[in-house]
């Protein structure tokens, strides 16, 4: 017999689980949002952008940041002087800080002005003198706190004042100053520094006046004081090629005539640092606490970064101190009618706040952007059928669930070319004799890039005529600019050469049906690559099968990347594929990539290809340095025509990047160069409430079902058990 | 007992630094310090000189295992393994080559692995073990056969599979649940409660049948014989006294796992960005950070040994004949 009381106390444990069922249930239930959102309820109808990162930024520093992972954050912090036109196609230069845009001035070796019009070769140094605008200040940060005495208050931390700070929201306070002319020749003088390794460092070294010579300054200073970087004061090492005219004005001094220098002032590695943050993260304990300037960057822009999580989330905030801008007047002709214009005078930037939330997995991505908890997606291989239709005319469109989900599609042709280069230092495919070239030319005809771009990229590219892509100047669109060695023009636009055309060139270079004339071989071709993946696996088949169709083998290597790099390092590879994203919308930033002394076994440059032509080379030295026009599109095309002639590279393709956005979301034209582009975007967060509660209804049903299922389920089992527990013994009495 | 255990300790140590050592020759097989180097540093624009300041800077500028210019011991202290490997055994795990500080990274992500596992685990145990010890009961009849073949058709199916579809299910079509996400604090429930459903689910199959393979062996004994014929209940029976019994293997499988979940799932926590300890050895592995992987093996590699020592501690624990010596 149970004692009294037993029952109520062993089900205190029960009604103590079910009241938090209860209670769990009911939080749900009665919050406003949706069960299956992953935002906080108070996150619920205010203005955030939501939207995800795959792999954590490596770098925050101006002078370090690089990739296109990380200019999506530094491009919304940090501001260089000049930017791009937000609307304006071809992509334009505009002021940001900078009062307006600088004109160089240059210099002969005497240092003696020379006229605007002055030949190159006479032109020893180009001068910029840019103004800033006065009142612009840094967004709050605890670099700047001062006490009451004036003294930075967290200049001089030991290792025990940290104690309980693991992050920069720890510093209860911040602060702030103007922004000088200063600033960013300090950080020009940062792109210098021995311990920084900045990306553009061998570059601007080759064009900033004594650049070279400051590194190995900096490097002979932190050897004598042996110390770690932070430590060293910059400002008592002064530059030759950066210097402080006044409070608002700087002067950048570079070797020669380098006109796309001024593409670079619109990059983060030309933006402002102040030294108090350099003085702030050297402290002893910062970097042990993740709190460094590659974590936490310092600027003028728009937004802060107020959370770097990069296990999790990071999150952009308005900069409270941000000096406002205005969204653009003027535009492309059509901008009014698509919209873009609708803001025009409004303050930027529109948005409060931005949530970039870890993201590892394409599906999940996928799946939040239909149920409207990211605002904006790319479109993967997994949900390219899900989401875009081709018609038989090749003309894409969104499928009927997207568009009456009011998703938007919007296209843009990338700054961007995927190649396939020949090693020119090969003995069979490189070099400049006619039989290579006919092979290369062969070669160029038989890889169907068109249908490439159909299997492969579900259609997201065009075939590459050169190596500049549309929107850059230089490219020549429609009859003028196809690549006659491969492509004949046709009504409907360029068709490739039969493959009949491929094989009599390969006939006439001496290897017809596939096979050595000389030695009576098959050619067997080498392609290196790295592959390895089931889907570079289908591409290797398709390359195989290109390359059959004249007969040729084709011998695929896979290696992994560093392996390959090595390979193209030393030239040992023969045939390769590869691809490079534009810097700056300027031409030159495409044709040094076959620029003879950019050779990457002899310079190691970004020539892969080691294309060596001396008539080439000429051009491109005089090109460079031409202003956009009549003549310098006259000098563009004789470089192309010797590159099509010489085929040194299959020009493969241009992708086209396919981009999807909610109804709610506004002013969303691409725009490819410019990367600091949030502070233009607009939401309505009231639209996106509506839709996702709309789209996200709870389904409980099934829920029940599979409650009831189990039941039956156990059902038999509670049978048979309770017929086994009152099962009798039978006693047979003999 | 402590002498025991000093000892099992002291057997670790030649098996760490056989573990670190192979894990530096695999890394490092397949990838050198420039290889490393070129990685960090980015694609575009890299210079030699940049290369070779990086390796300076993160100490992979001296030889490998065998520094033959140096005198004395430090041929072999003054190479990239020495400098790497001795700070490990004091659980200084450094900077990862990106410049974070691993400890207070390994800190922050072992809690939302442990919020996955640790539940799993638990849940898991109580549904297998009921489940395994219903077949038990029911041995022989159809129940059981149904039983058995369903487990067979759980384990057939692949992990992922559990996980994209229970993704689709829960999140997408009944929206019930986020479909990925994290939260810390209370909030984290919402997040963690489909990865722990789905590691449930997926788990019973095997385990089920392992520990229902178990129990049968159990429930043939005499003692069972005996008390089933003094009329003692078989749910009793089962629960009190074949489940006790059965706990030796049942532990030996669990106990060495338990350290083992702060490790995290590298999977589950990829597909519902959950920032926990198993991502953040994959995301090591795919950036070449070798400090990280280093790190993340040595720890494994010291819980797996500390579940090793546990489990035979728990062995004592449940079946006082058993002593440590």
């Amino acid at each position: 017999m149970r004692a009294p009381g037993l029952l109520f106390n062993r089900s205190i444990p029960f009604i103590k689980w079910m009241l938090c069922l209860v209670a769990v249930t009911a939080t749900v239930a009665c919050s406003d949002q949706p069960w299956n959102s992953p935002y906080p309820p108070e996150q619920a109808g205010q203005n955030i952008l939501y939207s995800s990162f795959s792999a954590r930024p490596n770098h925050l520093d101006p002078a370090r940041s690089y990739s296109s992972n990380e200019v999506v954050f530094t491009g919304q912090i940090y501001e260089p002087p000049l930017q791009y036109h937000f609307l304006k196609r071809p992509y334009q230069l505009e002021p940001l800080t900078a009062t307006q845009l600088p004109e160089a001035y240059y210099l002969d070796a005497a240092g003696q002005r020379l006229p605007d019009d002055a030949a190159a070769e006479d032109i020893a140094y180009s001068v910029y003198d840019i103004t800033i605008r006065p009142g612009i200040r840094y967004q709050p940060h605890p670099a700047f706190a001062r006490d009451r005495q004036g003294r930075y208050r967290y200049h001089a931390l030991h290792e025990q004042d940290l104690d309980g700070v693991n992050a920069l929201a720890d510093f209860s306070a911040t602060g702030s100053r103007e922004l000088i002319a200063a600033d960013y020749v300090y950080q020009i003088k940062r792109l210098a520094h021995p311990r920084l390794n900045s990306p553009i460092f061998g570059l601007m070294s080759e064009y900033i006046v004594g650049l070279k010579e400051y590194a190995a300054t900096l490097e002979r200073a932190l050897e004598e004081k042996g110390t770690d970087h932070y430590r060293l004061n910059l400002a008592d090492y002064p530059l030759a090629g950066a210097e402080v005219l006044d409070r608002y004005r700087y002067r950048i001094r570079v070797k020669g005539k380098y006109p796309q220098f001024l593409y670079w002032l619109a990059m983060p590695f030309f933006a402002p640092l102040p030294w108090e943050a350099d003085v702030f993260y050297s402290q002893p304990g910062m970097k042990e606490r993740n709190i460094t300037l590659d974590w936490y960057p310092v600027g003028t822009g728009p937004y802060m970064l107020t959370v770097n999580n990069p296990n999790r989330q990071m999150v952009l905030q308005r900069n409270p101190n941000f000096h406002g801008e205005t969204y653009p007047r003027e535009g492309d002709p059509g901008d009014v009618q698509a919209g873009f214009l609708e803001d025009a005078g409004r303050p930027m930037p529109f948005i409060d706040t931005v949530i970039y939330s870890l993201e590892k997995e394409a599906i999940p991505t996928w799946n939040k952007f239909l149920q409207g908890y990211y605002d904006v997606s790319g479109v993967s291989s997994d949900s390219f059928d899900q989401a875009i239709q081709i018609g038989s005319g090749g003309d894409i469109a969104l499928t009927p669930e997207m568009q009456k989900k009011g998703i938007h599609l919007s296209t843009a042709v990338s700054t961007s070319i995927f190649y396939m280069g020949f090693n020119m230092l090969d003995p069979v495919v490189g070099g400049d004799g006619k039989r290579a070239r006919l092979l290369r030319r062969a070669l160029s005809i038989a890889m169907d890039y068109e249908e490439y771009i159909s299997i492969f990229r579900n259609g997201r590219g065009i075939a590459a005529q050169s190596p500049l892509p549309p929107g850059i100047f230089g490219y020549v669109e429609g009859r003028e600019g196809i690549n006659p060695f491969v492509y004949d023009w046709t009504p409907q636009g360029p068709r490739r050469k039969p493959i009949a055309e491929a094989r009599r060139l390969l006939a006439e270079a001496g290897y017809p049906d596939g096979r050595d004339i000389e030695t009576g071989k098959p050619l067997v071709l080498y392609f290196d690559t790295t592959g390895g993946t089931p889907d570079s696996s289908a591409q290797q088949n398709w390359l195989r099968k290109q390359f059959a169709r004249l007969d040729i083998q084709l011998q695929i290597r896979n290696t992994d990347y560093n392996r390959f790099q090595d390979k193209m390092l030393k030239g040992t590879a023969q045939i390769f594929q590869w691809g490079w994203n534009a810097d700056y919308p300027d031409p030159e930033n495409f044709l040094f990539l076959l620029y003879g002394k950019n050779g990457k076994v002899e310079h190691n440059g970004e020539n892969a290809a080691n294309y060596n032509n001396a008539e080439y080379d000429r051009l491109f030295e005089q090109m460079k340095n031409m202003r956009n026009g009549p003549e310098r599109q006259a000098v563009i095309d004789r470089m192309v025509a010797i590159l099509r002639r010489d085929a040194p590279w299959i020009f493969g393709f241009h992708p086209k990047d396919f981009v999807l956005y909610h109804d709610w979301y506004h002013n969303a034209k691409p725009n490819l160069m410019a990367n600091n582009t949030l502070k233009y975007k607009r939401i309505d967060p009231a639209l996106r409430e509506l839709r996702r509660e709309e789209w996200n209804r709870p389904v409980v049903w099934p829920l029940i079902l599979i409650v009831l299922v189990l039941v039956v389920s156990v059902l038999p089992a509670w049978i048979g058990y309770r017929r086994h527990e009152n099962r009798r013994v039978k006693v047979v009495s003999s | 007992m402590f002498a025991y255990i000093i000892r099992r300790a002291l057997y670790a140590i030649p098996i760490l630094v056989g573990v670190n050592l192979l894990t530096f020759v695999l890394f490092f097989v397949v990838n050198s310090p420039d290889d490393v180097a070129r990685m960090h540093l980015g694609m575009k624009r890299v210079t030699p000189e940049a290369i070779e300041k990086w390796k300076e800077e993160h100490g992979y500028s001296r030889p490998l295992l065998y520094n033959a210019d140096a005198s004395g011991t430090g041929k072999l202290t003054e190479t990239i393994f020495y400098d790497k490997s001795v700070r490990l055994f004091a659980f200084d795990f450094g900077s990862s080559d990106a410049g974070r500080d691993i400890g207070e990274d390994i800190s922050q992500r072992m809690w939302p692995s442990l919020a996955i596992a640790l539940p799993t685990l638990l849940i898991g145990l109580l549904v297998n073990i009921s489940f395994s010890m219903l077949l038990a009961f029911f041995r022989g009849t159809y129940l059981d056969l149904s039983g058995v073949m369903l487990c067979v058709v759980l384990m057939s199916i692949s992990g992922l599979f559990y996980i994209i579809g229970g993704q689709y299910l829960f999140s997408k079509l009944l929206h019930l649940v986020p479909v990925s996400g994290y939260e810390p604090g209370l909030q984290a429930w919402r997040f963690i409660l489909l990865p722990v459903v789905i590691g449930v689910f997926s788990g019973i199959g095997s385990s089920s049948r392992w520990y229902r393979t178990i129990f049968l062996e159990e429930i043939n004994r005499d003692y069972v014989r005996t008390a089933r014929a003094k009329g003692l209940p078989e749910v009793r029976l089962l629960f009190r006294h074949v489940l006790k019994n059965a706990l030796v293997p049942i532990l030996t499988g669990i106990v060495v796992v338990l350290p083992l979940l702060f490790m995290g799932s590298l999977i589950m926590e990829s597909f519902f960005g959950i920032p926990g300890l198993g991502s953040y050895t994959i995301e090591a592995i795919q950036t070449q950070d070798f400090a990280i992987v280093r790190a993340m093996v040595f720890l494994g590699s010291v819980l797996y040994i500390l579940g090793l020592l546990l489990t035979d501690i728990s062995y004592t624990l449940v079946d006082p004949r058993i002593r440590l010596s």
